[in-house]
């Protein structure tokens, strides 16, 4: 068992296209639930609905991927209407239970044997429809950094994907440090004072699920994108709470919350499956404790064990600061 | 200015019939027919009502008068069944809360509303209105709100030194004190510059020191030329600084008119104390209810006792 490589993979995947992907639909909750309180827990779905724009545009229609894109993300925006329209105006715990339904009604009906012919079905779409984007690419050969080694496909989505996440960053910052962020996080701490004071709380409220939404929609094109298919298992309700952890983890209503979550989550996660698999293979792990088949899941195990100590001991998150959450003033 | 200001609302006031749903000489608000009902209960039935301008006007009942209830169906935050409400002649039905605080009537809350992760100046801010840089698209340009924000901060300063709050500017407004909570709530609608101020209990939970200060706050609002709607139970207060009292009871309006006069009036002394809290209870007076108690039960015991055979 060699800890060097342990590490490697583990340094090379936190930065790898899962962390991004992670990050994005991340940053976009983070608009969500970070600044505004709205507990969407369908991230899942604008992630699905842009990928499956963008992938069908392509595999089924034949059209051009970045007029996908282009769709994938508006639509994203008209999900947030009819999802947005009937429910915020009523209490937030109703948001949380649309969307996880919503999210699951969209991934049951693009997997659905009916609509096979568009959507592919539970194999998805799988039909090389990233062409367009990969001839972009300018990298040309795999990049060795030291130890680490990333394929010429990984350092693209890299290239790209972590320029997304900048431009993000920079849009939230430029939100929020400003009064219309400010508007935000006071209907996060109260909407019906923000309503005395003459602000339109739906309006904002819908802006901010538009906004997370196409944020998501980019985590879910990124997904497509490296993967080069979109399958309805990889947008079910656990990739949705993987970003709500990266969240938690880095901080949320921090603009570098969810890229430092994302790393640190998708790095120690891959880590600890990595060193996992290799203990249980070199025979370093006991065959009583667990098989080799089991060594990768026991990574979950930890990760919610560490999950509940974070809570305990540092609930606001990594970049949180701790007297913001000890008022809670409801 | 200031000293004038009472004695100019209280003597306009002069000529205003002291019963319920008196005309005032120059209403700001005036509502009719405003019914709620929530299932059974009939929480607010007010059959009509106007808020002088200019004026303080308290609202006092017994709990569960309906006063909050009526409160939140003139600001937007509730609806009635029926009735017709006008702010400055503009009817107010279906105009949701925010568009009521637009239109420059700014409300309290009985549970103080702070945004406790705001700092006390943000929340300041935040009450600003006509605000470019909370529009979507000015947001991220400073350069388009930066103007604005500085001036706004100048007038949220200058608040918060009138309301004792500048030296907590910084801090978060949920590590604030009850008391201070309220005055910085009272502080934010300010912010708006309303014409009307609502505060629904602004002295629950302030200790006397604070009082005092609180007091000559609202008193201020008067002279500026804002009126002032306050629901209270602290009738120092209500005394001390209304120029009218309305008076609610069972969700209805009973009685009205200035301060000293309401307190003595029957009608509000029975809504607030029952009916027969002057008459003195005897050792005779009680066993005369207790012998007409028994005379009205005993036909009705006899009537009750189950007859052998029968069903019931």
């Amino acid at each position: 068992m060699d800890i060097g490589t342990i590490l490697t993979f583990t340094v090379e995947q936190a930065f790898g296209p899962y962390a991004i992907i992670y990050c994005l639909a991340a940053i976009g909750l983070n608009v969500h639930f970070g600044y505004t309180g709205l507990l969407n827990f369908g991230q899942a779905a604008f992630m699905a609905v842009a990928a499956y724009a963008m992938a069908s545009f392509v595999a089924t229609w034949g059209l051009s991927l970045w007029l996908g894109i282009a769709t994938g993300l508006l639509l994203t925006v008209v999900l947030a209407l009819i999802l947005g329209v009937p429910t915020l105006r009523l209490r937030a715990d109703y948001l949380a239970i649309v969307t996880i339904a919503a999210a699951e009604i969209i991934r049951q009906t693009v997997g659905s044997v009916t609509l096979k012919p568009t959507f592919g079905g539970q194999d998805g779409l799988q039909s090389n429809f990233v062409r367009s984007f990969r001839e972009l690419s300018f990298i040309h050969g795999d990049i060795d950094l030291g130890p680490f080694h990333w394929s010429a496909n990984d350092a693209w989505i890299m290239f790209v994907g972590w320029s997304l996440v900048a431009i993000s960053c920079l849009i939230v910052w430029a939100l929020m440090r400003g009064p219309w962020g400010r508007v935000l996080k006071a209907i996060r701490e109260d909407e019906d004072a923000v309503r005395s004071l003459g602000k339109n709380v739906y309006g904002y409220k819908m802006q901010s699920l538009m906004i997370g939404g196409v944020l998501g929609g980019l985590g879910g094109i990124m997904y497509g994108l490296y993967k080069n298919a979109v399958i309805p298992t990889d947008y079910a309700t656990d990739t949705t709470f993987f970003a709500f952890t990266v969240l938690l983890v880095g901080g949320s209503a921090r603009v570098f919350g969810p890229v430092l979550g994302a790393v640190l989550f998708w790095g120690l996660l891959s880590g600890l499956g990595k060193f996992f698999t290799e203990a249980a293979r070199h025979g370093v792990m006991p065959e009583w404790l667990m098989s080799e088949e089991q060594a990768s899941l026991v990574r979950f195990v930890i990760l919610g064990l560490a999950l509940m100590l974070l809570m305990i001991y540092r609930p606001q998150g990594i970049l949180g600061d701790r007297k913001e959450l000890a008022i809670d003033g409801r | 200015m200031a000293a004038e200001g009472p004695t100019l609302s209280k003597s306009v006031l002069a000529d205003v019939a002291h019963e319920p749903g008196a005309a005032k000489p120059d209403p700001i608000v005036v509502a009719s027919g405003v019914r709620r009902t929530f299932g059974g209960l009939t929480a607010v039935d007010v059959e009509h009502v106007e808020i002088q301008r200019g004026a303080i006007t308290a609202l006092i009942g017994p709990n569960g008068a309906g006063k909050t209830t009526f409160f939140n169906l003139l600001t937007g935050f509730d609806r009635p069944d029926a009735g017709d409400w006008s702010f400055n002649g503009r009817s107010l039905a279906r105009v949701p809360a925010y568009k009521v605080s637009r239109m420059g009537m700014v409300r309290t809350f009985q549970l103080t509303k702070v945004l406790a992760k705001l700092t006390v100046l943000e929340n300041m801010r935040v009450g600003a209105t006509q605000q470019t840089g909370e529009r979507l698209w000015a947001a991220m340009f400073s350069f388009l709100w930066a103007d604005q924000e500085a001036a706004i901060t100048e007038r949220a300063d200058d608040l918060l030194k009138r309301f004792l709050l500048y030296e907590k500017r910084e801090d978060f407004a949920g590590e604030l004190s009850g008391g201070q909570r309220k005055l910085l709530e009272m502080a934010r609608a300010l912010m708006a510059d309303p014409e009307l101020v609502m505060l629904d209990e602004p002295m629950a939970g302030v200790n006397p020191a604070l009082k005092q200060s609180l007091l000559g706050h609202v008193k201020s609002l008067r002279a500026e030329g804002r009126s002032v709607l306050f629901v209270e139970h602290d009738m120092d207060m209500v005394r001390d600084i209304s120029d009218w009292v309305i008076v609610m009871a069972q969700g209805r309006i009973i009685a009205e008119g200035p301060p000293d006069q309401v307190m003595e009036d029957s009608r509000v002394i029975d809504a607030y104390l029952g009916a027969h809290h002057d008459q003195e209870l005897t050792f005779e007076a009680e066993e005369q209810i207790l012998a007409e108690a028994e005379a009205e039960l005993a036909p009705e015991a006899d009537a009750d006792t189950p007859t052998p055979g029968s069903d019931d």
